[in-house]
């Protein structure tokens, strides 16, 4: 007989976990709707923002003092990107502007290495992760929370974007770039807010992976959890990157538990790509991005 | 502390490419090249390996003077546990003088140096890793996965668990979950626990967790169905502390999840936090600095400045402790050969043959300070694993505390298997079948 508790406790658990793939995709949604660069280094600003983070804490410093100084760093590091690297590159094709971020992750991930060491930490946000037993269903009360501040971060992102001027100078320049520089808007400074918004997201991802794997260098290949929900979502919607994060978890553990065992096993890393790839095919734009016309 | 670092960093930069350019070394040293990983993912263990090797030599010289009055000295290549990297370092540093062994520690740099080690006549350590099959030495002269194979890895802990459960007639209508890294390493014991399984009758269930193993929770919802009596833990990197905390998840105890040889560092612990506490892992080198040998090099080596670990709270540690007794290994190897070939520097085939008479018995190994760091070892001409035994260690939030005795796996039952794997390796690469040991050493 089927089992229809485990299928909704395999179910809850991939929507909980895809929460957390959408943490990590915001960061690329925010700069790619802004300057149409898809920022691979986002990963590397995970890793470093919580390295920085735990290795402040552990040399005694306060958890909040440290989320200061650390969001500090991101917002320097993110005004530093656009400065250094970005607007020399404007006007290039986008594969330039890519490579240049990979490049980048490069030099995050060894940066970080260099200053705070190479060894792992684990990370305690005091969230218990013993879990809550609901009708028999078990729901990881850490999930929960990582699920409520993703959520409080899209609401304060739909509420920036919507009620403050360098929101609207953001979608701006996100609808138009030329048409926004023409009615005066400062690209530069839209790309360095940008740039310290996804810093900012970074840091609270890292937090929340950290805390699940432990801070250590692998924090960086979250990136690789990400790329099939921005496939699934669209590159330039932050709703998208929720719905996608949240399509993609569910459907890596219903086909890991249920498709798995006929494969052998093993089958939700790539599970997730092959549905990325199909939506590919028939909406390249994802489900939620904006259809590119162009006139030629 | 950072100025330092890069203080160090560039003095050491400075120092290698001296070395890079220098000439033959003296007549009374032996060399031992380090493919190390000291920046990269897998950095945490590198450092503590090298570190613990390291500081080992560095005993060897401060203290002893070298070997007999031969210097150990060693160089270190950066690999960042990539395989090209290694082979890299392997054809930069082959041709220096006086090379002693190899000792990668990483699977798929051992893999890619086996010909060119036995064209080279340079034996090719794989303390606790490499290919199970490497045993044989009649088949594989220049390889040798010292202490604990794969297979004698998973003899280890089916006999621990039975242990727990009261002998092995009482594994009968057990269920064994193993859930392993999806990599060739994770994938290598599948066969071998599904011959224990049949032997001891015992029910058993291997879940795969795609690399790197940062997500696991439908796995560990599976298992939470399969209400299995144990969970086998064979994982390596990020997969091992995400075990330890989805295993929390789904309400399964730590105490019955038991983790193999790459699943037992304080790297593996830190990161789950309190969802590590109860923890077993399967260890050849207890961990910890009280032993004789980790005091000496406390006094001896960090007394001197000359430790090789940054933070020397590191020191007695998984990965340390494993870079020690390999010091201890090779550093014996060399001395059992210079019995026979002279107190001089030694090529390559002669340490081989140090390798291949490696051994210490309980006695030899408390008089080398490392009693109760690990058991004994005992390598023949044909056996390169030389019958090591293993013990189970359990961590209890701040450390590791050794849960067990010495523990022998079944050598006699794996033996065959491993001969027969050999045989077909020999055939497909026409190799001839050693038949005896005692064979010349080339010079």
């Amino acid at each position: 007989m089927f089992d229809y508790q485990f299928l909704i406790e395999v179910l809850v658990g991939g929507l909980l976990s895809g929460v957390m793939y959408s943490l990590v995709a915001i960061g690329f949604v925010l700069i790619y709707k802004t300057s149409g660069v898809l920022n691979f280094a986002q990963g590397a600003m995970l890793l470093f923002a919580a390295l920085t983070f735990v290795s402040l804490l552990e040399r005694g410093i306060s958890f909040p003092v440290a989320f200061v100084i650390t969001l500090a760093i991101m917002v320097v590091l993110g005004v530093s990107v656009e400065r250094a690297v970005l607007r020399p590159l404007v006007n290039q094709p986008p594969i330039t502007l890519f490579m240049a971020t990979l490049g980048l992750s490069y030099v995050i991930e060894g940066a970080a290495q260099l200053l705070w060491g190479t060894q792992v930490h684990g990370l305690d946000i005091g969230i218990s992760d013993v879990p809550l037993d609901i009708a028999g269903v078990f729901i990881s009360r850490f999930d929960l929370f990582a699920a409520a501040v993703a959520g409080s971060l899209v609401a304060l992102f739909a509420l920036f974007f919507r009620y403050t001027r360098t929101g609207l100078s953001f979608r701006a320049v996100a609808d138009d770039p030329f048409a926004a520089l023409a009615v005066g808007l400062r690209l530069p400074r839209v790309w360095a807010s940008v740039w310290t918004a996804s810093g900012i997201v970074a840091l609270v991802a890292g937090l929340l992976w950290g805390a699940r794997l432990g801070v250590q260098f692998s924090l960086s290949l979250v990136v690789l959890k990400a790329l099939p929900v921005l496939v699934l979502g669209g590159f330039d919607s932050i709703a998208g990157a929720i719905i996608g994060g949240l399509l993609i978890g569910a459907i890596e553990k219903l086909s890991e538990v249920y498709v798995g065992p006929l494969f052998g096993g093993g089958i939700e890393a790539w599970a997730a790509y092959v549905v990325a790839l199909v939506l590919l095919l028939v909406r390249p734009s994802g489900l939620f991005g904006q259809k590119l016309v162009e006139r030629v | 502390m950072i100025k330092s670092r890069y203080l160090k960093f560039a003095f050491a930069a400075a120092v290698a490419s001296v070395l890079a350019t220098a000439p033959a070394a003296r007549a009374d040293e032996q060399f031992f090249p380090l493919q190390s990983y000291r920046v990269g993912p897998y950095a945490a263990g590198g450092t503590g390996f090298f570190g613990g090797f390291i500081d080992y030599l560095n005993l060897i010289n401060i203290r002893d003077g070298g070997v007999n009055g031969v210097k150990l000295t060693w160089d270190e290549g950066e690999t960042q546990y990539e395989v090209e990297r290694g082979v890299e370092v392997y054809e930069r540093l082959k041709g220096r003088p006086g090379v002693a062994a190899w000792n990668p520690l990483s699977v798929g740099i051992a893999y890619a140096m086996i010909d060119r080690i036995t064209k080279d006549k340079v034996p090719l350590i794989t303390i606790n890793h490499g290919r199970t099959d490497s045993t044989d030495g009649r088949v594989f002269p220049y390889v040798f996965p010292l202490l604990l194979n794969p297979y004698s890895e998973t003899s280890g802990i089916v006999n621990y668990i039975a242990s727990r459960e009261g002998g092995v007639d009482k594994l009968k209508d057990k269920k064994i979950v193993v859930l392993y890294h999806g990599s060739p390493y994770g994938k290598e014991t599948i066969p071998i626990y599904k011959l224990f399984a049949n032997k001891y009758q015992f029910s058993l269930e291997q879940i795969e967790v795609p690399h790197p193993g940062n997500e696991q929770q439908s796995q560990w919802l599976s298992i939470r169905r399969a209400k299995p009596d144990y969970v086998v833990l064979r994982g390596w990197g990020v997969m091992n502390p995400v075990a330890l905390k989805t295993a929390q998840k789904v309400g399964f105890p730590a105490d019955h999840i038991i983790g193999n040889v790459w699943s037992n560092s304080e790297e593996d612990v830190i990161p789950a936090g309190d969802a590590a506490k109860g923890y077993i892992a399967i260890t050849t080198q207890a961990s910890g600095e009280q032993y004789p040998v980790l005091q000496e090099v406390i006094k001896t080596v960090y007394g001197a400045g000359k430790g090789n670990l940054d933070d020397k709270k590191r020191i007695g540690s998984v990965y340390h402790n494993l870079g020690i007794v390999n010091g201890i290994l090779n550093v014996e190897a060399i001395r059992i050969a210079q019995a026979k070939f002279g107190k001089r520097t030694l090529t390559g085939d002669e340490v081989r043959w140090g390798f291949e008479h490696l051994q210490l018995d309980p006695a030899r190994v408390e008089a080398l300070g490392a009693k109760d760091l690990f058991h004994s070892i005992n390598v023949t001409w044909d056996n390169h694993e030389g019958d090591g035994r293993v013990t189970f260690q359990q961590w209890d939030g701040g450390k590791w505390k050794v849960v067990s005795g010495w523990i022998a796996p079944d050598w006699a039952f794996l033996r065959p298997i491993i001969e027969k794997s050999a045989a077909g390796y020999a055939k497909e690469h026409g190799i001839k079948v050693r038949t005896s040991g005692d064979e010349a050493v080339s010079n």
